[in-house]
């Protein structure tokens, strides 16, 4: 075995050891910082205001394949999935790469990757439980539309939320790790967004953009990050487009990797550590 | 005594940053962003030192000196433009985890502490980070709690602290795994006086109770004073002194202070008879005396003035290094024209 292979499975260990810990320490964080958490939370509410917009026009007719019932099941999904899969790693990054307090992490025998990510599953308890209640409104008003009852669709589903965490961890992590190099990543980011909330569907579902454009979001990262879960669990990707679609996500996830730990490794090199 | 193999060696270490220059007003920076111009500073030029196993070493230098960023290297936070550094065996910028187990930093302006979590969630991630067995952590976490006398702030918010208290908790949290390399810098800042003693004197018990190496900067020259039998000055990057700290004294300031309380007041003029007067007051006063003049001026001391309290101390240690750091610097400012002996 070489010797990186074996020092990325040791490592792997060290981290598996401590995960427990860290995700305690994480969700102990998160209840301390619970008031911000929820103001956070009620700030995500395009999808209800695009939800209102859909609802209203599909009224007079269904808009594409889209009735009102479907219109909320999309909208209340989609909110659902991202806010059980959206970091906060960006913000973070960056402020920590500016202000040197990414010493303290670096200085710990562990991935700082690995803390950051237990940090950040220790999130998913708490916004589980605050949106259940949208869960429920979502499983009474369109639970007839949700796919979930077949269990081979169900597992991609579930597989699927796993691989858009992952993806837009990594993200998340190339774009903070461009503070390393840029005075600020956060401008990088605004773009990002931008295109995030156009081409994933989380303003309006791909299939009703210019044909084109949803040609292009189809083969982007931005699919994989939320309209394939979404679209898998309001039915609307049947079980072979699916799979295939879960591999093109897990492909996304391994070269999102591949880069976010390419930019980080080398950003850490020319890490500064400001103050002090 | 020097040990075949130190616990920390550096040679020849030099760190150059490019800094970006932009002069303020708005055409500047918009010329900034099509064109931008760093400049190289050499913030550290050539620095060779060792340090043994257990060592207590104090490292000085001004404001700008390359102190924290010679730290920042040994820690392996940044990495070096050029030469050696070799800390506890490892090569400190690929941050391996075994050298990281066995260093820690302490920067007293930066905190490890989860700010709205108590110290004991810190320690408890530290422990699972480190891997340190539970019986070990709470044995460290007990003894070095009583050392400093911290009851049971630990299970207190962090955000609820005081500085002093924080500062307590955060080298706890610094030294659970037990590191044998201690890099601290300005571990005191901002801290009372006797607490910066009780600091040191934690400091001092940690390093002998498990013989860690100790490599320390502080604008507070009683804590090197206290607690540094050896200092590593550096001035501008470069290394000025290496070496004990009452030679480097006797060296540069070979005088002693003799502080004098007196019953009755005494002119200047007529302690100036007797040798230099630092400060004057009328009962109480500070003279410089050659080490060789010392026993005779304070028998005429005692014979002619009414003294009530004599004390014999070295120099400051602030005006050792001044005069340290006007020694390093004549050179340079000779050449350039500006020193006070280019105009003689």
């Amino acid at each position: 075995m070489s010797d990186r292979a074996s020092s990325f499975l040791s490592e792997f260990r060290r981290a598996r050891r401590a995960y427990p810990t860290l995700l305690r320490i994480g969700l102990s964080e998160v209840i301390a910082y619970r008031a911000e958490f929820v103001v956070w939370i009620l700030t995500t509410n395009m999808p209800f205001v695009m939800l209102a917009i859909w609802h209203a026009v599909a009224s007079e007719g269904p808009v594409g394949r889209f009735a009102q019932t479907d219109f909320v099941a999309y909208y209340l999904g989609g909110w659902v999935i991202r806010l059980l899969t959206s970091t906060w790693m960006v913000w973070e990054l960056s402020m920590e790469i500016r202000g040197g307090t990414l010493s303290t992490r670096l200085l710990r025998p562990l991935h700082p990757l690995f803390a950051f990510s237990a940090e950040h599953l220790a999130a998913i308890p708490m916004r589980a439980l605050i949106v259940s209640p949208v869960i429920a409104v979502l499983v009474v008003s369109a639970g007839s539309r949700l796919a979930l009852r077949d269990p081979r669709i169900a597992a991609i589903f579930c597989a699927s939320l796993v691989g858009a965490w992952l993806l837009i961890f990594f993200t998340m992590v190339l774009l903070g790790s461009l503070t390393f190099f840029l005075e600020s990543a956060l401008g990088v980011f605004e773009i990002w967004l931008a295109l995030h909330s156009v081409l994933s569907g989380y303003l309006i579902p791909q299939e009703l953009l210019p044909r084109w454009v949803a040609a292009i979001a189809r083969h982007s990262p931005f699919d994989s990050m939320l309209a394939f879960p979404l679209e898998t669990l309001v039915g609307m990707r049947d079980l072979s487009t699916a799979l295939r679609d879960l591999a093109m996500q897990w492909m996304w996830v391994a070269v999102m990797v591949a880069a976010g730990l390419a930019v980080w490794r080398r950003g850490v090199r020319r890490y500064v550590a400001f103050g002090g | 005594m020097s040990y075949p193999n130190p616990v920390v060696e550096v040679v020849a270490l030099c760190k150059t940053y490019q800094v970006h220059r932009r002069p303020p007003g708005l055409l500047p920076a918009l010329r900034s962003v099509f064109r931008r111009r760093t400049e190289p500073v050499n913030a550290v030029q050539g620095l060779s030192f060792r340090i043994d196993p257990g060592e207590r070493v104090g490292f000085l230098g001004p404001n700008g000196a390359g102190k924290t960023t010679t730290l920042k290297i040994l820690s392996g936070l940044l990495h070096p433009t050029s030469g050696q550094v070799s800390v506890a065996g490892h090569v400190p910028f690929q941050r391996a985890p075994g050298f990281l187990k066995q260093i820690t930093l302490v920067m007293g302006q930066k905190q490890q502490l989860l700010w709205d979590l108590p110290p004991a969630e810190t320690y408890a991630m530290n422990r699972a980070i480190y891997d340190v067995p539970q019986a070990q952590a709470d044995e460290t976490i007990r003894e070095l709690s009583d050392v400093l006398e911290i009851g049971d702030l630990i299970h207190k918010p962090t955000r609820q602290l005081s500085l002093g208290e924080r500062m307590k908790c955060e080298l706890i949290a610094a030294l659970l795994h037990r590191p044998r390399v201690l890099f601290l810098d300005e571990p005191t800042i901002g801290l009372d006086v006797s607490m910066q003693a009780k600091m040191r004197e934690f400091i001092r018990h940690y390093n002998e109770r498990f013989g860690a190496a100790v490599l320390l900067t502080s604008h507070y020259m009683d804590d090197v004073t206290a607690l540094c039998p050896r200092v590593v000055v550096i001035d501008r990057g470069r290394l000025i002194y290496d070496g004990d700290l009452k030679a480097l004294i006797r060296r540069v300031r070979p005088d002693k202070r003799l502080t004098i309380r007196l019953s009755t007041p005494v002119s200047r003029v007529d302690l100036e008879a007797l040798t230099t007067v630092v400060s004057h007051e009328p009962h109480q006063t500070v003279l410089s005396v050659a080490p060789e003049r010392l026993n005779v001026t304070i028998q005429s001391l005692l014979s002619s003035f009414s003294v009530a309290d004599l004390a014999v101390e070295d120099p400051p240690l602030e005006e050792v290094l001044r005069e340290l750091f006007r020694e390093a610097r004549a050179p340079e400012e000779i050449a350039r024209g500006t020193g006070p002996s280019a105009s003689q």
